[in-house]
């Protein structure tokens, strides 16, 4: 967490008082509640009623979707079409498709190209075909598998011009790039990956879009989302947006250096490598490699032991490794994307980080291409 | 404690108490330890069921909790392909011919200890540690694999299949323990599967029911049951391929044999879909063949006394084996009852194990 976000979290556990109350201790934490919500909507040009406190990413996505799917219904019966990217994070993907198992919801893929992009021109054609039956569309901002940024001004022009709510998931994108929440209908964002706590967040939604909720109870966040909120991780939460958004571009530029770094001499030093996701366009922190003959797990377990965290695609419920749906859904072949890993660098990240790795990743990749062939 | 040459350690994770304390003892040793869970089944169930099979979703969560609390890296190696193909396709087509396979035998052979061991070494590790009970014994004869200390857990037998290269890198550190000592220091070291039962029966098979899984993928394939002795037919079955020498259960026959002598079944053939049964007598043999011999230390030439197991947790008993072909004959110096083939015939020297060969025919001399 980001020494700001620390700092307000503790400054807060120490004190009382149930936002909700109207007690004096209990209008003192509902300031802070307040003020947290005014400096979250400054930082992304949105109204301060607009901003819902939820408990991460996940709950700002499922109440986006099944919420204004719900009340898109409630209103005209022929509203069952959702347009989603096949790229999407799995907090967007799986209430999709919950929504089509159980609520008599039609997916609509959107076909996005080799870099992850969602193509304009299909859903242009998807949105003119029928927009009274489109019960709404979600594309997130930014993947945060390959970083691929999606045209999101674009794509909210369109959906906008045939009236159809745009959810878009901002989880990876708040802090690293410049995002005008006042451009889409909904907004999803995590405390966590802005260097905030883990299990808070928010969802931005724009004034006169209606949602219905998911949790009834205390009537908090304008009846949208009920329950006890929690000051301490709000006023981090809002401490660490305004931090990660007021040095956005400076941070951006050292990560994007050593990214670049990274990259380059990766594919300069190893045979059989290739980038994936849109060079220019993309979160800074972001490098998504394939390794021809190797399994990314075997990649990990050899990184791990050099002291090198990375990442590869989700795994089942029992834990095995799938190859990764976003980039199965850029065309990659399942072999290739089995042998996919994501490099995630932060703030923390230093070039003496990058150099470690740039020194260790050729042997390793030796013996994974070995292990690879050994079945 | 630091040993003088650490190793880089592959410990195979079941989710269970044996291979979590073997897994504790090599960090212990001061090894390089990293965790692994096999993955053996596409659509593993959710939870266990009592103790039948393993490699649940419950179970790979066990397991990854042992590692956490062990503090060493997890990871799931998907094994389930190689698993179909070598384990559970070869089951099907061992019991199709008519013989009685060792799932768990096969799996030490063609997955832990070749799939897994392949892969650890060419990732850099020195061995793989599971929580067999078994002892591997460095002798001035070279590596040796022994019984286990606890004889109601041994399994040996099981992982006699192992030639000279599979054991020089694996690692056995239950082999010396009893299993209740092996539960009470899963608790001491604060390890939550300390209770979880035991597994038995077949992994693969959910329900234990292993005559009705054999008859969903191979089908019904109806023949008769006939008097071994007299040659009368005494009823039908629906497949030969679910019956197993010595069994007596299941027989499905309404009248008893005419002595009122319980009847067993003495042969099967798929081919003609006939099995025989009979009287218990007719399944004392002293003679086995079998084939695909393997050598756990060097292989014996020339006639040898020994002492031979047919079966998981079976009893021994003396013998003089020798070499034929690639496989061993075994004159037995007491005759055995209900000998399958497609069982292995373990040859011991004492707690040592000689060598396995896989048995195609017991007859009498």
């Amino acid at each position: 967490m980001r020494p700001e976000a620390v700092t307000a979290m503790v400054a807060e556990m120490g004190r009382v008082g149930n936002a909700s109350s109207l007690h004096a201790s209990g209008r003192r934490a509902r300031r802070i509640v307040e003020e947290s919500r005014e400096s979250i909507a400054a930082a992304l040009g949105a109204q301060p009623r607009d901003v819902i406190f939820t408990s991460g990413g996940t709950e700002s996505d499922n109440l986006a979707i099944k919420g204004l799917y719900r009340a898109r219904v409630s209103e005209d019966s022929r509203r069952l079409r959702i347009l989603c990217a096949p790229v999407e994070h799995h907090a967007v993907l799986d209430p999709v498709e919950w929504l089509a198992k159980t609520q008599d919801a039609e997916v609509v893929w959107l076909r996005v190209d080799h870099l992850g992009r969602v193509d304009l021109e299909s859903l242009g054609a998807e949105l003119a075909l029928d927009p009274e039956s489109i019960a709404l569309a979600t594309v997130m901002w930014a993947n945060n598998e390959v970083g691929t940024v999606q045209p999101i001004a674009a794509i909210a022009e369109l959906c906008a011009a045939a009236g159809v709510p745009l959810h878009v998931d901002g989880v990876q994108a708040v802090g690293q790039l410049p995002v005008d929440a006042a451009l889409v209908d909904s907004l999803a964002l995590s405390g966590h990956k802005l260097g905030g706590p883990h299990g808070v967040g928010a969802l931005v939604l724009r004034q006169g879009i209606n949602l219905v909720p998911l949790q009834h109870g205390g009537g908090q966040e304008r009846d949208i989302r009920s329950g006890t909120l929690d000051t301490p991780a709000i006023a981090s939460l809002a401490a660490a947006i305004t931090a990660a958004v007021g040095d956005r571009d400076s941070r951006g530029a050292q990560t994007l250096a050593l990214r670049d770094d990274l990259v380059r001499r990766v594919l300069g030093s190893i045979p059989g490598v290739s980038r994936n996701g849109d060079p220019i366009n993309s979160l800074p922190g972001i490098a998504n490699l394939s390794f021809e003959g190797c399994e990314g797990d075997a990649l990990l377990l050899l990184l791990d032991a050099a002291g090198i965290e990375c990442s590869r695609g989700s795994a089942c419920t029992a834990g095995v490794p799938q190859p990764s749906h976003v980039l199965l859904a850029m065309g990659l072949d399942p072999l290739t994307a089995r042998g996919s890993l994501r490099f995630s660098l932060g703030y923390t990240s230093t070039q003496a980080d990058i150099d470690c790795l740039v020194e260790v990743l050729p042997s390793i990749v030796k013996r994974a291409r070995r292990a690879g062939s050994a079945r | 404690m630091s040993p003088a040459a650490p190793l880089r350690i592959i410990a195979a994770l079941s989710g269970g108490v044996d291979s979590a304390v073997a897994a504790a003892r090599a960090v212990d040793a001061g090894h390089e330890v990293v965790a692994i869970h096999l993955a053996l089944s596409r659509s593993p169930a959710a939870e266990r069921n009592g103790s039948r099979g393993c490699c649940t979703v419950e179970d790979s969560h066990d397991a990854r909790r042992i590692a956490d609390v062990l503090g060493i890296p997890f990871y799931i190696w998907d094994l389930s392909e190689r698993f179909q193909e070598e384990v559970i396709d070869d089951f099907v087509a061992e019991y199709a011919a008519g013989r009685t396979p060792n799932p768990c035998l096969r799996c030490n052979e063609k997955i832990k200890f070749t799939a897994v061991l392949d892969r650890a070494l060419a990732l850099g590790f020195d061995a793989v540690c599971t929580g067999h009970y078994a002892r591997i014994v460095d002798s001035e004869n070279g590596r040796e694999l022994h019984r286990a200390v606890d004889p109601g857990k041994d399994q040996s037998y099981v992982l006699a299949v192992l030639n000279e290269q599979q054991l020089a890198s694996a690692m056995f550190p239950l082999g010396d323990t009893h299993k209740d000592e092996v539960r009470a220091e899963a608790a001491r070291r604060g390890l939550l599967v300390a209770d979880k039962p035991d597994s038995h029966d077949i992994c693969f098979v959910a329900d234990g029911d292993t005559s009705g899984w054999l008859h969903s993928r191979l089908g019904d394939a109806p023949g008769e049951i006939v008097d071994a002795v007299s040659g009368e037919p005494l009823g039908q079955h629906d497949g030969a391929f679910a019956f197993t020498v010595g069994q007596r259960r299941g027989l499905g026959l309404g009248r008893p044999a005419p002595d009122g002598a319980r009847r067993y079944v003495i042969e099967v053939d798929t081919a003609s879909s006939t099995v025989l049964v009979g009287p218990p007598t007719l399944l004392d043999v002293d003679l086995i063949y079998g084939d695909k011999a393997r050598w756990s230390g060097p292989a014996i030439t020339g006639v040898t006394a020994a002492r031979v197991q047919v079966r998981a947790h079976g009893d021994t008993v003396p013998a003089d084996v020798d070499v034929l072909g690639d496989g061993v004959v075994a004159l037995l110096g007491e005759s055995l009852r209900g000998v399958a083939a497609g069982q292995a015939m373990v040859m011991y020297d004492g707690t040592r194990v000689i060598g396995s060969a896989t048995i195609t025919r017991a007859t009498r001399q």
